[in-house]
């Protein structure tokens, strides 16, 4: 529970709670939000990247911890295979097992195409699975694929590839209604219309959610649909190096069994890199809500062949990340808190900001508040302001909360904090990597029959993505991805098939004076939780 | 100095800091985890630990991500259990009580001994959704099962070979596609779509110079939050 200091700071936030509500707090204008990213967002503070020295992204700067793996050696350099007796032998190689990958596997596999998904841990263990908040599309009266696309791209900072962006926001309501004839149970009023309610940055109430399950809903239903198709999925299997054919063209995978450590060499026509994201590589030391597995892996496996990354320099901090009970620290608090009214609340019991800002914006402004204003609220792992949740039933009428986030509720409920009661401490958390691999609107990479979607590509959501694009982006360009690749996969014949580019990677990095100590991808970080770490390691 | 709790994980006792989740003191401890550790955050079910504490008889069904370990915590993980799933085809599945004889007519088996419910790590009441399940109830099944990870720990007690998870699984997909009113403004904008309605408009603004597309989302007018508060619910 909560710490003596605690408890007199949310007193303050008590205090101020009725005059609260009903009033809106005030937008930062354009110039103010410049000002405070520039001086308190993570993406700006240049002693934590570095230059990458080789390859298609030379002379870019990427976060220190990227650097390191991309400039590092791979895990089976030296190792000889038998690459023409492959393993496995199929039209489409799908690398991941999240919301993009199985709705590409679900198109490859309508349009004709033998499909096989490998995944490092179960199909399902993915930041999909944990996206609690909703998924944005244009499809109420007041709304169209313009202003969606308008919000988007304010938000990611004009940086957006119009055509990618274009595709989002033209193909949501498609997304959407996709997913609900799979059998997904969105939130709907009793005469059927959708219930929407805002993000931070959007202008139309166009989030669409089942509670605060939304991610794990669709989910665990694009899941059985994969298995209901017999799409063979190859679980507990890492992908560690591509393979190219002669003429430089994705042809399969070098796979790795997670638990044996036994290789399998899989060949394909084409090849879907759905790998997802970077925070278990915790930049600059942040606690991520990312799932276990989420380590840059096809980013590495993507760049080493020749891909071009995009905005791999820009990350997303959830600006509501647990911070405290230590337990859950860095865990989600969904933006749907806020979108239901709860307010970001300082130590002394005011509402700082608008509880709406786009994330980066509040990011930083909480940021601000603990680092530079010193009106944060002391925590074990260091410091937090507070998220007004109980405002949440006494604007919407009581069991609102429960209703709409019960996940929420019970996370902290196990520690004895009822946030219908009482306020919670958040603070950023490592969230979501804005970058990734460059794409064009067909989701081919640089490489040829290398396809990309879902976290791992870069570009369509600029240098900020918006609450709720991340899930319609798994789906539009998931599914995307899987019709082109099994298109694609009926024009190609295999050639022969080559490692070869690892070690023109390795000299490139030997000419460059690249000495690395480090194998990659990652594909799981090690915890130690403060033991020391020679203890742990064998 | 750090308050420590003695833990037996698979029996072996191990003494690990008291804040420390039981994924966390397991790591702590030196294992580094491929099965058994998906989310880390409460939503995948990868981590179904079981576990006693010394002195009281009680067996506890739990998600190791989510569970602050104890002093004299016995622990034993389950990362797999075989539960069933047969394969069906969502467009010829229809939510009539035929489908769930068809698919799980173990469900029928059911001695109503509520060892699912206390099994289940997000305190869903598993039994009572079966008992919907059987009389063809979907959407009420859905609505009790909405929050199941499917762990597996209901499966895994139960003496009738329920696997509850996807039955509850067929029960939601057939609320959602068939059960729900349909969205209609959804299916009318996504033909208005495919029809080029909007096509036009998208691209005009796509087509504009920055300082303008600044100028618009600068001052686009945002939808008032409070218009519609109370009445977005039933």
């Amino acid at each position: 529970m909560f710490t003596p200091e605690m408890l007199a700071s949310a007193k303050k936030v008590e205090a101020t709670r009725a005059q609260r509500i009903g009033m809106e707090p005030r937008r930062m204008t354009a110039d103010e939000k410049d000002r405070l990213l520039e001086e308190f967002h993570p993406d700006y503070k240049m002693d934590s990247f570095d230059v990458l020295q080789i390859g298609p992204n030379k002379g870019d700067k990427v976060p220190k911890e990227l650097a390191a793996l991309l400039q590092a050696n791979s895990r089976v350099q030296g190792l000889e295979f038998d690459l023409e007796r492959p393993d496995y032998d199929v039209d489409v190689l799908i690398i991941g097992g999240g919301g993009a990958g199985a709705s590409a596997a679900i198109e490859a596999h309508n349009g004709g195409a033998n499909v096989m998904v490998v995944t490092k841990l179960r199909i399902g263990d993915a930041n999909t699975m944990m996206a609690e908040g909703g998924i944005q599309a244009a499809d109420k009266a007041n709304d169209s694929p313009a202003i969606h696309y308008l919000d988007a791209l304010g938000g990611g900072h004009y940086a957006n590839k119009p055509e990618l962006l274009k595709k989002l926001v033209t193909e949501g309501p498609g997304a959407v209604k996709w997913l609900n004839d799979l059998g997904v149970m969105f939130d709907k009023a009793p005469d059927g219309t959708m219930i929407t309610t805002h993000g931070g940055g959007t202008s139309r109430k166009r989030m669409h959610a089942a509670r605060d399950y939304s991610g794990a809903e669709i989910m665990r239903v694009l899941r059985d649909e994969v298995w209901n198709r017999g799409i063979p999925v190859v679980d507990f299997t890492a992908a560690v190096e591509l393979i190219l054919d002669e003429d430089g063209r994705a042809a399969g995978a070098v796979l790795q069994n997670m638990e044996t450590g036994e290789y399998r060499i899989a060949r394909a026509k084409t090849v879907i890199l759905a790998t997802g994201g970077a925070g278990r590589l915790h930049y600059q030391g942040f606690p991520t809500s990312n799932h276990y597995g989420a380590t840059a892996d096809g980013l590495i496996l993507a760049y080493r062949v020749g891909a071009k990354l995009l905005y791999a320099d820009t990350l997303q901090y959830h600006p509501t990340g647990v911070a405290f009970p230590e337990q859950i620290f860095g865990a989600l608090v969904t933006e749907k808190v806020r979108s239901l009214g709860a307010m970001l609340i300082n130590s002394e019991g005011e509402a700082f900001m608008h509880p709406l800002e786009t994330r980066d914006v509040a990011a930083a402004s909480i940021i601000r508040e603990c680092k530079a204003r010193g009106k944060g609220v002391e925590t074990p792992e260091g410091c937090g302001v507070w998220l007004d949740t109980p405002m949440i039933d006494m604007i919407h009428g009581e069991g609102t909360l429960e209703k709409r986030i019960p996940a929420m509720l019970r996370m902290y409920l196990k520690y004895d904090i009822d946030m219908r009661k009482v306020p919670i401490l958040v603070y950023p958390t490592l969230h979501y990597q804005n970058g990734g691999i460059d794409i064009t609107v067909d989701g081919q990479s640089g490489v040829e029959n290398l396809f990309v979607a879902g976290e791992a590509v870069g570009g369509i959501h600029g240098r900020n993505r918006l609450m709720g694009n991340s899930l319609l982006d798994v789906i539009v360009f998931g599914r995307n991805a899987g019709q082109n690749a099994s298109a694609k996969a009926k024009t190609v014949k295999n050639g022969k098939l080559t490692l070869r580019h690892i070690e023109a990677y390795a000299k490139e990095m030997e000419e460059a004076g690249i000495v690395s100590d480090k194998v990659s991808p990652l594909l799981l970080p090690t915890y130690t939780h403060g033991r020391a770490k020679w203890q742990a390691e064998k | 100095m750090e308050k420590m709790v003695n833990v037996f994980l698979f029996g072996k006792k191990y003494s690990v800091p008291a804040g420390l989740t039981i994924m966390g003191a397991m790591e702590y401890a030196g294992y580094k985890l491929v099965r058994g550790c998906g989310c880390r955050n409460g939503f995948c079910g990868a981590c179904t630990t079981i576990y006693r504490i010394k002195g009281d008889n009680t067996l506890k069904f739990c998600l190791a991500c989510q569970t602050t370990v104890e002093d004299g915590m016995y622990v034993a993980t389950l990362p797999y259990f075989p539960i069933v799933k047969p394969l069906y085809d969502m467009e010829e599945v229809r939510p009539d009580e035929q489908i769930m004889m068809q698919l799980y007519p173990e469900i029928y088996k059911c001695i109503g001994c509520n060892a699912c419910t206390k099994a289940c790590t997000q305190d869903l009441k598993v039994m009572q959704y079966i008992a919907h399940a059987q009389r063809g109830e979907y959407e009420k099944c859905a609505e009790l099962s909405f929050d199941c990870v499917m762990c597996g720990a209901c499966s895994a007690r139960c003496p009738a070979e329920i696997s509850h998870p996807q039955v509850a699984l067929l029960a939601r997909r057939l609320t959602g596609k068939y059960i729900a009113p349909e969205a209609k403004h959804l299916t009318q904008r996504v033909r208005d779509i495919e029809h080029g309605d909007f096509t036009q408009l998208l691209e005009d603004v796509a087509a504009k110079p920055i300082e303008e597309l600044k100028e618009l989302y600068n001052h686009r007018e945002i939808e008032s939050d409070t218009a519609t508060a109370p009445t977005d619910e039933d």
